[in-house]
C-alpha cells in the first residue's frame, strides 16, 4: 500500500518551513514532492526600499546561522559595482569572520547529522565544541550571531592587537577537540554503516541540478568561490580545496570536517597578516554609487552565495537578486532520496545542510486512504535510532 | 579554462542574433541577445563552454521585462550574464529545462513574481506564494 509521509513544514531538517511529501512504497521512498512558500519574507522586494548600508543588516537577517555569507556576497557585489579594491586589512578581518563562521556552522551541522543517527555523543561534543567559536565572535564583533562586520568598501570593526593571542588561544585548544571529534566520526564502524552508500548524488547529478559547496565537493566536483574567483584574503593565504570521492552522505561529512582544519589554518595567517597591516585601515570611502549593475558571490558554509544588484545612481538598489545555496541543493533531494528506506531519509535531506533556524516540529506519517497518522516526527527520528542500534549490536 | 575571449566568440555562434556584448572585466561579461536566440545561447554555454548555471535575475524596467541569466566558470572565476529583454504587453520566452533541471525552480519564481511565460516549462506552477495570492498579481512588477 502506498503512503505518504509528510516532513514539515515545521521541522529541524530544514532551514525554513517546508513541506516534502516522501511517497513510500513500503519502506522505501518511491517520489518526493514539496511545497515551499510558508516564510517568504519578500526580502528581495524589501531591500528596494533600503538604501545600500541599510541593506546590509537586511540581507545580514537571510540566514539565521551563516549570517555573515549574505553581507559578504553583498559586499563583493557592491565593491565591484563602486569600483573599489578595499585595504588588505579589511580582506584579513572579512575572512577572519567568514571562517570562523564556517567552523560553527559546520559543527552545528555535524552534532545535528550525529543526533539524527542516534549518536548523541557527537551531538553533544560538537556543540560544546561551537559554543568558545561564538564566544570569539562576541569578543571580535560584540555579538554572537549577526555581526554587523560588512559595509562597502570595507569592514565597521576593527580587530585590533590585543585581541588577537586570545583568538590564537581559543583556536589551539579548538584543534585538539577538533582532532577528537574527526576521530569519533571518521573511525567509528557504526557511522560508516549508517552513512557510506547512503543519498549519493553523482557527478552528473551535481551539474544538471547546479548544486554547490559541500555538496558539490562530496562528489568530487572542486569547486569553490574563494578559489575559483578569489576574493578578501583568500588569494593571499595559503590553503586547499577539500573534495572526497564518495558521494554519499559520509563524504559530505568528510568534507565538511577536513574544511574546520583549513578554516583554522586560514585564520591563523590571516591573523599574521593583520600584524603586517597598520591598525584602523579598515575601509575606503565610498561616496556614491555608480549606475550600473554587478555579481557578487562568496562561499558560504553551505555553498556559493549569488547576489545581482542593478542599480541607477541613487542609494537604493533598483533590483536585488538574492541566490542562497540551499536553494540549488534542496532540489538535489530527488535524487538522493528517491530508492533510500524512510529511516534513511532524515540524514539524507540533512546531508545538504539546509539551516535549522526553524524548531518547531510537525513531521508524522500517514495512511494515504484513511489519513489516520501512523508516525510522528519522534517515531521517524526513533525508526533512525533502532537501525543504528541493531547495527551496533551485529558488529 | 574558459576565459572571456570564449565569450566575445559567442558573436560567431550566433551572428546576427546579438545585440550587444558587454566586456566589465576579465571575469565579468554580458551579452544581450534576441530573446529567440536563448536556447541556443544557453546550449552554447552550458553543453559546449560547460559552464555552470547559477541562476537567473529578472526586473521589470522601462525596456520591458528583463532576465539575466548568470553562468559561470569554475575554473577561472568567469560570470557571463545572458540578457534577453521581453515587450510587456507579451512577456514570453523558451524555458531552459530541457537543458538543465536548475532552471526549473527559477522560472516558476520569475513567473510567479513578474508574470513571465516560459513555453515548455513542464510544471509552471507556484513556487513561493503557495495558496491565497490573487490571480493575475505580480508583486515585482512596477
Amino acid at each position: 500500500m502506498s503512503k505518504i509521509i509528510p516532513i514539515g513544514p515545521y521541522h529541524p531538517l530544514q532551514e525554513e518551513p517546508e513541506l516534502f511529501k516522501l511517497y513510500c512504497d513500503g519502506e522505501i521512498v518511491k517520489d518526493i514532492k514539496w511545497e515551499t512558500g510558508y516564510n517568504h519574507r519578500g526580502i528581495e522586494r524589501l531591500s528596494e526600499s533600503k538604501t545600500f548600508d541599510q541593506a546590509f543588516f537586511l540581507v545580514e537577517r537571510i540566514c539565521g546561522i551563516c549570517s555573515t555569507s549574505h553581507p559578504f556576497a553583498f559586499a563583493n557585489c557592491m565593491d565591484e559595482i563602486a569600483g573599489v579594491e578595499i585595504p588588505d586589512r579589511a580582506k584579513y578581518i572579512r575572512s577572519i569572520i567568514g571562517e570562523l563562521e564556517r567552523i560553527h556552522s559546520h559543527l552545528l551541522w555535524v552534532g545535528l547529522a550525529g543526533h539524527f543517527l542516534g549518536y548523541n555523543t557527537v551531538f553533544m561534543w560538537a556543540w560544546k565544541y561551537r559554543e568558545p567559536i561564538l564566544d570569539l565572535f562576541e569578543i571580535i564583533t560584540g555579538n554572537r550571531n549577526s555581526y554587523a562586520m560588512f559595509k562597502i568598501g570595507g569592514v565597521r570593526r576593527d580587530i585590533e592587537e590585543h585581541k588577537i593571542p586570545g583568538i590564537q588561544k581559543v583556536l589551539d585548544s579548538f584543534k585538539k577537540k577538533n582532532d577528537l571529534l574527526t576521530g569519533a566520526v571518521m573511525d567509528d564502524p557504526v557511522i560508516h554503516a549508517r552513512t557510506k552508500g547512503v543519498g549519493i548524488l553523482t557527478k552528473e547529478d551535481i551539474i544538471n541540478y547546479a548544486a554547490v559547496g559541500p555538496t558539490a565537493r562530496a562528489s568530487d566536483v572542486a569547486i569553490d568561490v574563494r578559489k575559483d574567483d578569489p576574493y578578501a584574503a583568500y588569494p593571499l593565504v595559503n590553503w586547499k580545496v577539500i573534495t572526497a570521492k564518495g558521494c554519499d552522505v559520509f563524504a559530505k561529512a568528510e568534507v565538511r570536517l577536513l574544511e574546520m582544519y583549513e578554516s583554522i589554518s586560514i585564520i591563523e595567517q590571516c591573523l599574521d597578516g593583520l600584524k603586517k597591516t597598520k591598525e584602523g585601515d579598515i575601509e575606503v570611502e565610498v561616496r556614491e554609487v555608480p549606475a550600473g549593475y554587478g555579481t557578487g558571490h562568496a562561499e558560504a558554509p553551505r555553498g556559493e552565495v549569488f547576489h545581482f544588484v542593478v542599480t541607477n545612481g541613487s542609494n537604493y538598489p533598483v533590483r536585488h537578486k538574492v541566490r542562497a545555496p540551499s536553494y540549488v541543493n534542496i532540489a538535489t533531494f530527488k535524487k538522493s532520496c528517491v530508492g533510500q528506506t524512510i529511516t534513511d531519509a532524515t540524514i539524507s535531506l540533512a546531508a545538504v545542510d539546509p539551516c535549522y533556524c526553524c524548531t518547531e516540529r510537525m513531521a508524522y506519517a500517514y495512511d494515504y486512504n484513511t489519513r489516520d497518522k501512523i508516525l510522528n516526527g519522534e517515531d521517524i527520528l526513533k525508526l533512525s535510532h533502532k537501525k543504528t542500534e541493531e547495527i551496533r549490536k551485529k558488529l | 579554462m574558459v576565459s572571456i575571449k570564449d565569450i566575445d566568440n559567442i558573436k560567431n555562434y550566433l551572428k546576427g542574433d546579438i545585440i550587444e556584448t558587454e566586456i566589465k572585466s576579465a571575469t565579468r561579461a554580458t551579452v544581450t541577445i534576441k530573446k529567440d536566440a536563448l536556447i541556443r545561447a544557453a546550449d552554447y554555454l552550458f553543453n559546449k563552454l560547460k559552464l555552470r548555471f547559477i541562476i537567473a535575475s529578472a526586473l521589470d524596467s522601462k525596456k520591458g521585462f528583463e532576465i539575466y541569466y548568470h553562468f559561470s566558470n569554475d575554473f577561472s572565476g568567469l560570470v557571463a550574464n545572458l540578457h534577453v529583454i521581453l515587450p510587456k504587453e507579451k512577456p514570453e520566452v523558451e524555458s531552459l529545462t530541457g537543458l538543465f533541471e536548475a532552471a526549473n525552480w527559477i522560472e516558476r519564481e520569475m513567473h510567479e513574481i513578474l508574470g513571465i511565460n516560459f513555453l515548455g516549462h513542464p510544471n509552471l506552477e507556484k513556487l513561493i506564494s503557495e495558496g491565497n495570492w490573487a490571480k493575475g498579481v505580480y508583486p515585482y512588477r512596477n
